[in-house]
């Protein structure tokens, strides 16, 4: 399979400002490394402050990175400049969590999809046709051409902002909690939206998310974060059935199942972890879990566990299944 | 059978607004039983939150309670909630009937200490002399509710403590005076799933412990499906099913219910495609005639446009408004 995009130890630590000094760094992303291949959607999980977004704005230069790279067909994205940078803006786009302050307020759906058609130059014959074009890809109709955000409801939002970075033809597209802001109902009709184009256009997808339902159902691999550290990756439906790091397992337990029977036996059998996750500030030194974790051992708390393949593209950083 | 310690009956709210009257909810009658989980479920705006709220007379202008009756039964006897004065119903509410809302961040005072606010909802209902012997009191509340080292954490401002902690706070508050019914709004949107787990857990103990009946008010079908014991599911200001936790998830019978279930990805579940709902949910100031859902009912038919459906008992103890059944 061809890779997109391979991320390799990629670092991003947040200086915190003294007066004088800087005191020390929130470590948000912490030597991370990870790939996505060609048509796939790649799930990436985690609890709020685990450092998925950082992650997912950091691979795009949205936000410099501390140390490491990102290969994006085969070139590195950290060294880009000029046309090649503004080439990797085009192919590569990012949909934000919230649909109320990604959109112009002063801008009709018309402006707000074509200025970044003028800003890369795409020729385009009949401007109307083929803004009308792209929202009926997203289910919207030419009736919303000339309307402005305020008339319109989170998830046509959510559509708009979809319009307006398919109509740079992306190849890779960063998907950021784009469903959080909305209800269920609507929740599914953008999820659906989101296969069928990928099903159409061939996109790859990096898909950030706290929500396990939603990442079971939109992911091919996934990859889960635990205080900037990535602590499990593998194919979705595998980690789903065999979770293999102490926290993933902790994680799936915690999700209440729309079930009633179901959860109840789930919800007997769910392990007692205790605590929050600690600051990123001054993480916990060896595993980042140990901790909260019942099986740690020894070994746990001083140095940290490497990433090893316990079973075919199956990933985990845990002691308990691999040896100093 | 079971005992009601609240009825509820055709409560109606409307919201007068710049724009129009808002019917936020109408007609909402149902009952709630000694010692039950009752769940409250519905999207954003179905009116879940306003219905938990006007129980206690809990509504802001411009919003008002236009029509209905809340039947408590205390222990000297029933009382119509919603003809209590100002002053009757703070005795009760806050002391009887308690609340915990969605965001620890936003029911704290960032300007008092933790065990200060817990203290002070004690005082205001005579429960101890003064504030002093509040706080005392706050640091066992703050064990029962789990905080690690409370004589410490009494003294701790709120912006001290994480989330999860802080809604330890809200419940803390929300149970300081062993209430009978504890009203829970959303108590673990703002919170992460694992955080999420061992509140519900808190909530669940402390009702087992006090003898207490919960009203949980939630979006998350999850949630209900663990916790509840019967499931009330609300549509645009109006309730549409109610029913064990069982029936509701096993045989839902109002098409929105059907809808709502199977558009939640369920992540134990290899599912292929989601079914969605079409179209959004209604504007409350001119909504839909007849049934709310008609236009997104893939079932609607020529009475649903004209003709509001009455709640009617399909099984036992299992309520929908639809004109199918």
């Amino acid at each position: 399979m061809e890779k997109v995009l391979e991320v390799n130890r990629l670092k991003k630590y947040f200086p915190i400002k003294g007066l004088f000094f800087t005191k020390g760094y929130v470590k948000a992303v912490d030597d991370i490394s990870f790939e996505i291949y060609k048509g796939e959607t790649f799930g990436l999980v985690g609890e709020s402050g685990c450092g998925k977004t950082t992650t997912g704005r950091t691979i795009l230069r949205l936000i410099e990175p501390t140390s490491g790279e990102v290969i994006f067909k085969g070139k590195n994205v950290m060294e880009l400049k000029g046309d090649e940078l503004k080439q990797f803006r085009r192919e590569a786009q990012i949909m934000f969590q919230d649909p109320y302050s990604s959109l112009n307020p002063r801008q009709t759906v018309f402006e707000i999809i074509m200025e970044p058609v003028r800003f890369h130059g795409i020729h385009v014959d009949d401007p109307e046709e083929f803004v009308i074009k792209l929202l009926e890809s997203v289910g919207l109709n030419e009736m919303h051409l000339y309307r402005y955000p305020h008339e319109f409801s989170g998830g046509q939002r959510q559509r708009i902002a979809l319009a307006r970075l398919l109509a740079l033809r992306p190849e890779f597209i960063v998907l950021d909690e784009p469903t959080s802001a909305l209800d269920v109902s609507v929740q599914a009709n953008i999820l659906n939206t989101l296969k069928d184009l990928q099903q159409e256009f061939g996109f790859t997808y990096l898909f950030i998310s706290h929500d396990l339902g939603v990442v079971k159902y939109m992911s091919h691999r996934m990859g889960v974060m635990y205080l900037g550290k990535l602590v499990e990756i593998g194919p979705a439906d595998r980690i789903f059935e065999n979770p293999l790091h102490p926290y993933t397992q902790f994680l799936l337990s915690a999700i209440p199942v729309p079930d009633p029977k179901l959860a109840r036996e789930l919800k007997a059998k769910r392990q007692k972890i205790t605590g929050e996750p600690p600051s990123p500030i001054n993480p916990p030194s060896g595993c980042r879990f140990h901790p909260r974790c019942p099986y740690a051992k020894d070994i746990c708390n001083k140095e940290e566990p490497p990433l090893v393949e316990v079973e075919q593209d199956h990933y985990v950083a845990c002691w308990l299944y691999s040896k100093a | 059978m079971p005992e009601p310690i609240l009825q509820v009956r055709d409560l109606t709210v409307h919201f007068y607004t710049y724009a129009g009257i808002v019917k936020a909810i109408e007609n909402v009658s149902f009952d709630v039983y000694k010692g039950e989980t009752f769940a409250l479920v519905g999207e954003t705006g179905c009116g879940k939150s306003v219905t938990s709220r006007a129980l206690t007379q809990l509504i802001e202008s411009p919003g008002r309670i236009v029509n209905g009756e809340v039947i408590y039964h205390s222990e000297k006897g029933p009382i119509d909630l919603l003809k209590l004065s100002e002053e009757e119903i703070r005795e009760i509410r806050g002391n009887e009937i308690a609340y915990i809302f969605q965001d620890p961040h936003a029911s704290l005072d960032p300007l008092y200490t933790v065990g200060y606010q817990i203290a002070e909802a004690i005082e205001v209902h005579g429960k101890v002399k003064n504030i002093k012997e509040g706080i005392k009191k706050a640091v066992d509340i703050l064990r029962a509710v789990l905080i690690p080292d409370p004589e410490k954490r009494v003294h701790n401002y709120p912006h001290e403590l994480s989330g999860g902690m802080k809604q330890r706070i809200v419940i803390g508050t929300g149970i300081a005076n062993n209430p009978r019914i504890l009203i829970a709004d959303e108590p673990t949107t703002a919170l992460d799933v694992t955080v999420q787990a061992q509140i519900l857990d808190l909530i669940n103990s402390l009702k087992e412990k006090y003898h207490a009946t919960v009203i949980l008010i939630t979006h998350n079908l999850g949630v209900v499906a663990e916790t509840a014991d019967r499931v009330a599911v609300m549509y645009a200001g109006k309730i549409v099913e109610i029913g064990s936790v069982e029936q509701i998830f096993k045989n839902p019978l109002h098409p929105y219910t059907k809808g709502l279930l199977k558009a939640v990805p369920n992540p134990m579940t290899k599912i292929e495609r989601l079914e969605a709902i079409p179209g959004t949910v209604p504007n409350l100031i001119t909504p839909p005639g007849g049934c709310r859902f008609h236009p997104r009912c893939p079932y609607a038919m020529e009475i649903c446009k004209k003709k509001v459906p009455k709640l009617v008992e399909i099984e036992d103890g299992h309520f929908v408004a639809c004109h199918i059944y």
